[in-house]
C-alpha cells in the first residue's frame, strides 16, 4: 500500500515491524497500561493492566498507521482489544 | 419509440436459491437476520455498478437480477402465499443496505415493495391477482403508474379511466410523466378510474402484464440525482382482464399500505445514503487522526454531531416500520389522519435530513469528498439525496397535510 503522505517518514530500523511488535509498541505509547506493554504475556487481560476504552481508539489508529492497515468494523469491539494475542490477530486480518 | 415491457428470458419455476432461503420460523434467529447475508450479496453487486449506473442513468440491471435471484423481491409475499412474509421492519432493513450501495437499487426495490405489498392487502382472490402473486413469488418486478399529465403530481386523482372493449375485456391508456424502470418491469400497476362516468377520485389499482401493454417513451430521465431510477416518461396504453383490477378502491390501498409502505422504503434507501456519506466522513476523519495519535482532529467534534443525527433519523425510519407492523391489520388506525400524517412526516422529514446529513458529511471529508469521484467522495451521494424531497414533492405532502392538521396532531 501507498505511503499516506501525510505521515512521517518511517525510521529504517523500524520500516518493517512484525505485527505483534506493532501492538506492543502501539500500547507502550497509547495504552497507558501499569505494566511494560514490551513484556507483558500476549494473552493478559489488558482492560486489568489499565487499557481504557479511550486509550483502545489510540491503541488501534497507532498499530493503524504503523502497518499501513485498517481495521475492519465487525473488529472493532471490546474483546479484540483484550490481549495483544487478539490485537495481533485482528491487525493480520486487516492486513 | 415504442417499447414493450421487456419479457425476461429466465428459467420457469421457482428459483433456485428459494432452496437455501429459510422458511418462515417462528422462535429461531432474529428475523432480522434471515435476509442480511442475501441482501449482503445483492448490495456487493448493487455497489460493483453503482458509479457506471449513475454515470450512465441506466437501469441497475445486475442488482435488479440479484434481487430476483436472491428472493429479496418477492421476501414480503406472506407465507399463506408460499412466501417468506417479510415484515415492514425487515423490508426497510433490507432497503438501508442496498440504499448504502446503491440509492437506484434502493429505491427500485423500495417502489417494488410498496405496489406487491397491495397485491395480498387488497387485491382479493380473483385468478388475476392470484397469478400476480405467484409472479411476484417467483421474482416478477412490479413498476407503478400513478401520476398523470394535466392532473399534476396528485396520485389520489386520474382522468384516465377503465372502458370496456369488444373483446370483453378492459382497455387503460395513460400520460405518465414518470414510469420508474419501466423497461425492466414485469407488470406495471396503474391507476385509473373505475369507469369513464367516474369521478377523478374513484380510483382503481390495475395489473398491467407486457403481453397486453405498449409504452411509448415520451421524455427522457436525465436528472441530478438518482438517475439510475430511469424514471422516463411514458404513454401507456394497456389491455387487461377485469380480474386484474384489485378488489380494494385505490383510496384504501393508498392510505393503508402504498403510502405508508412507500415512505417507510424510501426513508429507509435515504438512511442508507446518509449512512454510507458519514462512513466516508469517518473514513477521512480517522486518516487524519492517524497522523496525530493522541490528538483528536477537530473533524471528529463535526463527525460525532453528524452521528447525532443519522441515529435520530435511523430511529425515526425504524419506529415507523414497527409502528406499521404493529398496526398492519388495523384500518380504523390505518385510516385516522393523524396516521396519515405520521406517514408524511416521515417522508418529509427522512428526505430533508438526508441532503443536511450527506453535506455534512462532504464537509467533514473535504476535497476528498467534493470530488466527483474515488473512494472519499460523496458526491453520487450528495445528488441522489437532493431526489428526496422532489420524488413526491414535499410541498404536496405538507398541502395535504395542512387540511389535516387542523383535526389531529402527531402520534406521541
Amino acid at each position: 500500500m501507498d505511503q499516506d503522505p501525510t505521515t512521517p517518514a518511517t525510521p529504517v530500523a523500524l520500516a518493517a515491524p512484525t505485527t505483534e511488535q506493532a501492538v506492543r509498541r502501539a500500547l507502550a505509547d497509547h495504552g497507558r497500561l501499569t505494566v511494560d506493554a514490551m513484556d507483558v504475556a500476549s494473552i493478559a487481560d489488558l482492560y486489568a493492566l489499565g487499557l481504557t476504552s479511550h486509550a483502545t481508539v489510540n491503541v488501534m489508529l497507532a498499530v493503524e498507521n504503523d502497518l499501513d492497515v485498517e481495521f475492519p468494523d465487525a473488529v472493532l469491539n471490546r474483546s479484540t482489544f483484550a490481549t495483544v494475542e487478539s490485537i495481533t490477530a485482528a491487525a493480520e486480518l486487516a492486513s | 419509440m415504442t417499447t414493450p415491457l421487456l419479457e425476461h428470458p429466465r428459467a420457469t419455476g421457482r428459483p433456485a436459491e428459494r432452496t437455501h432461503a429459510p422458511a418462515a420460523r417462528a422462535g429461531a434467529a432474529p428475523a432480522t437476520d434471515r435476509f442480511a447475508a442475501r441482501t449482503a450479496l445483492v448490495a456487493e453487486v448493487a455497489a460493483h455498478f453503482a458509479d457506471e449506473v449513475d454515470r450512465d442513468a441506466r437501469p441497475p440491471r445486475e442488482a435488479i437480477a440479484a434481487m430476483r435471484e436472491h428472493g429479496l423481491l418477492a421476501a414480503a409475499v406472506p407465507a399463506a402465499a408460499g412466501g417468506e412474509g417479510a415484515s415492514l421492519a425487515e423490508l426497510s432493513g433490507i432497503a438501508t443496505t442496498l440504499g448504502r450501495a446503491c440509492a437506484a437499487t434502493g429505491m427500485v426495490f423500495a417502489m417494488h415493495q410498496g405496489q406487491v405489498m397491495a397485491l395480498w392487502r387488497h387485491g382479493g382472490d380473483s385468478k388475476g391477482v392470484t397469478a400476480m402473486i405467484d409472479a411476484v413469488l417467483d421474482g416478477a418486478l412490479v413498476a407503478s403508474s400513478t401520476t398523470e399529465r394535466g392532473i399534476g403530481g396528485d396520485a389520489r386523482r386520474s382522468s384516465c379511466a377503465i372502458e370496456p372493449d369488444a373483446a370483453g375485456r378492459i382497455r387503460l391508456r395513460k400520460e405518465a410523466p414518470v414510469i420508474s424502470y419501466a423497461t425492466e418491469a414485469d407488470a406495471v400497476f396503474v391507476t385509473a378510474r373505475r369507469s369513464v362516468d367516474a369521478a377523478a377520485s374513484d380510483q382503481r389499482l390495475v395489473i398491467c402484464l407486457p403481453s397486453g401493454t405498449t409504452l411509448t417513451q415520451t421524455s427522457t430521465w436525465d436528472t441530478l440525482g438518482l438517475r439510475g431510477t430511469c424514471s422516463n416518461g411514458w404513454t401507456l396504453d394497456a389491455e387487461t382482464d377485469e380480474d386484474r383490477v384489485l378488489r380494494d378502491d385505490y383510496a384504501t390501498i393508498s392510505a393503508r399500505t402504498v403510502l405508508p409502505v412507500s415512505h417507510v422504503l424510501w426513508a429507509s434507501v435515504w438512511l442508507g445514503i446518509a449512512a454510507d456519506a458519514a462512513d466516508r466522513a469517518r473514513a477521512a476523519v480517522r486518516k487524519q487522526a492517524r497522523a496525530t495519535v493522541g490528538t483528536t482532529p477537530p473533524g471528529a467534534l463535526r463527525l460525532a454531531e453528524l452521528l447525532v443525527d443519522l441515529q435520530a433519523l435511523a430511529d425515526s425510519v425504524r419506529h415507523a416500520a414497527a409502528r406499521f407492523d404493529a398496526i398492519a391489520d388495523d384500518d380504523a388506525v390505518l385510516d385516522s389522519s393523524a396516521y396519515a400524517l405520521s406517514a408524511n412526516a416521515l417522508k418529509i422529514g427522512a428526505s430533508e435530513r438526508v441532503a443536511d446529513l450527506v453535506t455534512t458529511a462532504m464537509r467533514i471529508v473535504g476535497i476528498a469528498g467534493f470530488a466527483a469521484t474515488g473512494p472519499l467522495s460523496v458526491a453520487r451521494h450528495l445528488r441522489d439525496a437532493h431526489g428526496a424531497a422532489v420524488m413526491v414533492s414535499n410541498d404536496r405532502l405538507l398541502q395535504n397535510d395542512a387540511a389535516l392538521a387542523l383535526m389531529s396532531g402527531a402520534i406521541l
